[in-house]
């Protein structure tokens, strides 16, 4: 770990948020996910790379509820739970933003952060929105997550790229969610905005989320991530600490140039890379 | 808010105070998002043109309650087509439903003999029937609202051939039913009206900023929102002294405002509203954020049918009766045409119903002043479309040079 914690070193007493083992997807003649596992533990973030058709959208797809795995078994907080529909992942706390954020450009940006449970007021008929609590707790948010934004009452239409992908991010934290799935954050962004939506997902570590991170840009894996998990084909190669793997070596197991710890020969006879699943 | 966010430094720091407000309007201006202020600037225009073409005969007392008697129906109408707009949706059957809610009422009332208030309701529920319908269809189906609506303009005006029947003809005679849109009021029930209408435009607007400032929230100073009221409360209390020297505050105006006032309320501050508008802005965002997208296009369209009933009614009111031509043509056109001369987008997501009525006033003053100079209908139908495509491509120029232009 690049930030050791002083709970992590008592491994019994550490369950991870979420737990994936052996998650199986077919989609008629095509095998999407065999036998993948994957978790994520609280204030940490891990990658998920890998080559276009590796499984990665697949299986945050299964882990938000979107597609039912054939087989396998997902744990929430050392818990059993299946996910039919995206609310039952919603519920648990699951919160997924996706790479065309999901956004209306329309809504100023409380509306935004808001949307499908404004508050409102209490006591006040039909639902008539509290507009100065949800302003109230918008900001301290933004704040607290330090993403800049001119105004929170500006439509989401004039903020640039990286401040809507900051206001989505914000937004998978609003409710009590605990972990929150990037689907390529940093795709259409500059450096600058790539810069500012990294230091949120750090930030979300700070607040103790466990956050997943989809990306193809390696910068980016490296810059932010503790752990990275690398599939290929739909098969889990393994998952490796980031601060000791090289990014050859992370290329050479997407491309399965190297086997990874999954596959033979085993590991430690593998030499490269230095496995952590299983901590 | 700028002010409790860390700033960045390309955001032009927003003032403080008065000056701050007036410098963050022409800011506003600059990019394009203009609001009402070309629809006001083009009316002013239309009311001079006539008032000069027609020897000062255009705002006169007499002919100004004449205008907001044939605002009414047609105003109602918008109301009820901005909702779905709003959704980036179109309702083609608004005129036509409203002409066959009016015949049902008049059926009622004068063929079955109901009384007038029953007949009235039950042409509402009908309203709201046919909007149930079309909307549910609509979205049960996955059929875009224009090709259900269009068979329902077909449809209902079928429909309403059909409950006239031969006569093709009703007289309304029911004291109710005439007094809905023909009832005046005058001397002091005018003025309590405009102190009400005062009250909600001038107290509204602080309350909120007292409530904004308990929750430690920027707010605009205090001499914005006063001068604001002054400006409208003088607008409205200019129109009531008018209006009053002649028959005074028409009911079927008061009902128009009322329900601008009440949408209005419905889409800025309640949950619904706010449904409305992200569903038109992005109906995929709405629908993962648990926004029962659905059920609020079947209740729009519900709500939009029913509006154009109460036109319906409301013109029926005016008229003293209804014939084969109610609700046809031109009135659905007029309706679109207002909501879209007061800046409603068709693609969802933007307008409002105030700017609605300023279009309602607009597409009738152009009316009412054709009429005066007995210019022919000929004439007025190219008037008219003109005056609807000069506005919206200044409202496309203005939206290009925002997008391009901005910050």
């Amino acid at each position: 770990m690049t930030t050791p914690d002083p709970e992590r070193t008592d491994a019994g007493a550490r369950t991870p948020l979420l737990e994936l083992h052996g998650i199986s997807k077919r989609f008629g003649a095509v095998q999407a996910l065999t036998d993948v596992r994957f978790d994520v533990f609280p204030a940490e973030v891990v990658a998920l790379v890998g080559d276009n058709g590796a499984g990665k959208s697949t299986l945050i797809k299964v882990i938000s509820g979107i597609h039912r795995p054939d087989s396998g078994s997902i744990r929430w907080r050392g818990r059993e739970v299946t996910l039919t529909t995206p609310n039952d992942s919603t519920a648990l706390g699951i919160a997924t933003v996706y790479q065309d954020l999901a956004l209306c450009d329309n809504l100023d940006v409380v509306g935004n952060l808001y949307l499908g449970r404004e508050l409102a007021r209490p006591g006040g008929p039909l639902g008539v929105m509290d507009e100065v609590a949800m302003e109230r707790r918008a900001v301290e948010v933004l704040r607290r997550l330090s993403v800049k934004i001119p105004s929170v009452r500006i439509p989401i239409a004039s903020l640039s790229g990286g401040q809507r992908q900051s206001v989505a991010v914000a937004r998978s934290v609003m409710g009590n969610n605990q972990v929150v799935l990037l689907d390529e954050p940093t795709a259409a962004l500059g450096m600058a905005q790539t810069h500012e939506v990294l230091e949120l997902i750090k930030r979300l570590r700070e607040q103790g989320l466990g956050v997943v991170l989809i990306s193809h840009n390696f910068a980016n894996v490296y810059a932010v991530a503790d752990r990275i998990t690398v599939l290929r084909l739909g098969r889990w190669v393994g998952t490796y600490d980031a601060a000791v793997t090289s990014r050859e070596q992370l290329i050479a197991f997407m491309t399965g140039a190297v086997p990874g710890t999954a596959e033979p020969p085993a590991v430690s006879e593998g030499v490269i890379g230095h496995p952590v699943e299983g901590k | 808010m700028s002010s409790t966010l860390e700033h960045d430094p390309r955001v032009i720091a927003e003032r403080s105070g008065l000056g701050g407000v007036l410098a963050e309007y022409r800011r506003r201006l600059r990019q394009g998002d203009i609001g009402p202020l070309p629809v006001l600037v083009g009316l002013v225009v239309i009311w001079t043109i006539f008032q000069i073409a027609a020897d000062g005969r255009f705002i006169t007392p007499f002919n100004l309650v004449n205008l907001t008697l044939q605002m009414a129906a047609g105003g109602m109408i918008s109301v009820g087509l901005v909702l779905v707009l709003l959704l980036g949706e179109i309702d083609l059957s608004a005129g036509v439903v409203s002409g066959l809610c009016a015949a049902i009422m008049a059926v009622l009332n004068i063929n079955v003999g109901l009384p007038g208030p029953v007949a009235v309701g039950l042409a509402l529920l009908a309203g709201a029937a046919v909007g149930t319908l079309q909307g549910a269809w609509s979205t049960g189906f996955g059929i875009p609202s224009f090709v259900v609506t269009l068979a329902g303009l077909i449809a209902w005006q079928g429909a309403m051939l059909q409950v006239l029947g031969r006569t093709g003809t009703i007289n309304l005679g029911d004291p109710f039913i005439i007094s809905l849109a023909g009832r005046f009021l005058s001397g002091p029930a005018a003025y309590v009206c405009l102190a009400l209408f005062v009250a909600y435009v001038a107290i509204g607007p602080v309350v909120t900023q007292r409530r904004r400032a308990a929750g430690g929230l920027t707010v605009p100073p205090l001499a914005f929102l006063v001068i604001r009221a002054i400006l409208v409360s003088a607008f409205a209390t200019a129109a009531v002294v008018a209006l009053d020297a002649d028959r005074g505050i028409s009911s079927g105006l008061l009902f128009l405002i009322v329900a601008v006032i009440v949408v209005d309320f419905v889409l800025r501050r309640v949950r619904l509203g706010r449904m409305i508008y992200a569903i038109g802005g992005n109906a995929e965002a709405a629908r993962r954020a648990g926004i029962p997208v659905q059920r609020v296009r079947i209740l729009v369209f519900t709500l939009a049918s029913t509006f154009a009933a109460l036109g319906g009614i409301l013109g029926a009111s005016r008229g003293y009766a209804v014939n084969q031509s109610a609700g046809q043509g031109p009135v659905l056109l007029n309706a679109i045409a207002a909501a879209v001369i007061g800046g409603v987008s068709l693609f969802g997501g933007r307008g409002t119903v105030w700017g609605a009525l300023l279009g309602t006033i607009v597409i009738q003053s152009i009316s009412n002043g054709m009429d005066l100079l007995s210019l022919s209908s000929s004439i007025k139908f190219m008037i008219t479309g003109g005056v609807l495509i000069t506005t919206v491509t200044i409202d496309a120029v203005l939206r290009r040079s925002r997008s391009t232009g901005a910050r």
